[in-house]
């Protein structure tokens, strides 16, 4: 499965998730953004960093990066992608994904493991795990604060698309990480994702967590086009 | 010519640099204060001689890159 794993000025961690990737069977590429083919790709991932130095908005100005049209294309046409981070940033600025990053509440950079729980498994990125599964992966980020207006926020959440719900100890929605709860969302079609948490932080017990493997193999089974 | 844009948040969207900068306020004993928001201002110069040409491209680029319509307003204004 020949995955692209797209890479803007400002993008950091590129190699991390294609290491991941690669243990778990695909063929990762590095593409650059200028780059304008991704004729083969059976996945696209955006990787997180700070695209075109997180200027003017996070996202804004790589969401106009040539390989942008190719990803948009390949997303219509039900092509797995994923945006981890910044990558989730990106795919809200270019529309393919609901919604908008605002600075955290308490504005602080947060860099530490969170708990996310598994709200739908109607998606490329939670499709091998189960609602209600809490995983425990680290957050990095300062604009992470998703917010969307009420009447749409409804519509996301009526049709399953809040992938992943921070909680805390006890398993109840947290807004108190930065200022929402929701840390992954998807398309109405389930093959364009984005997660805020780093799941290819968590794919090794050395990590300190393997919690976030789940999400990475669901999104490598989606190219493989396995059955559900 | 040379415009300024002005890009604010859109009520009811969170503003947290506006939230803590009010609270910091309040803090410094300015209980009468309200409310925080911030914007942004971009200086665009343009070298186009129309000026209704000239507004209708900086308000494009405004839809297109300089504004996020989800959660942000913004004005154009004509400096010189």
């Amino acid at each position: 499965m020949r995955t692209a794993v797209i890479v803007f000025p400002g993008s950091n961690c590129e190699h991390d998730v294609a290491h991941v990737l690669r243990s778990l069977g695909a063929e990762p590429e590095l593409v650059f953004h200028r780059d304008r083919d991704l004729t083969g790709a059976d996945g696209i991932v955006l990787p997180g960093g700070f695209a075109h130095g997180d200027y003017l908005r996070t996202g804004a100005i790589a969401r106009f990066s040539p390989v942008m049209a190719e990803v948009e294309r390949h997303a219509a046409a039900g092509t797995p992608v994923i945006g981890i981070c910044n990558g989730f940033q990106i795919l809200t600025e270019a529309g393919l994904l609901p919604g908008a990053m605002v600075a955290n509440r308490g504005l602080r950079f947060i860099c530490r493991h969170v708990l996310v729980r598994v709200e739908s498994t109607d998606s490329v990125l939670t499709r091998n795990a189960d609602v209600g599964d809490v995983l425990r992966i680290p957050l990095n980020s300062y604009q992470g604060n998703f917010v969307l207006d009420t009447d749409r926020l409804a519509a996301l959440e009526e049709r399953g698309g809040v992938l992943l719900r921070y909680v805390d100890e006890k398993g109840h929605p947290d807004h108190t990480i930065n200022g929402t709860t929701i840390a992954g969302i998807a398309n109405a079609a389930g093959n364009v994702a984005g997660v805020m948490p780093h799941p290819e932080r968590a794919s090794e017990r050395l990590l300190g967590s393997s919690d976030g493997l789940v999400l990475l193999e669901s999104f490598v089974a989606s190219m493989a086009k396995l059955p559900a | 010519m040379r415009f300024r844009v002005r890009i604010t948040r859109r009520d009811g969207i969170a503003d947290p640099e506006g939230t803590t900068t009010a609270h910091a306020l309040r803090e410094l004993g300015y209980q009468e204060v309200t409310g925080v928001s911030f914007g942004r201002d971009i200086l665009v110069d343009l070298d186009v001689d129309d000026e209704t040409e000239a507004i209708g491209k900086v308000v494009e680029m405004c839809e297109r890159l300089l504004a996020n319509p989800v959660i942000e307003e913004f004005t154009v204004e004509l400096l010189s």
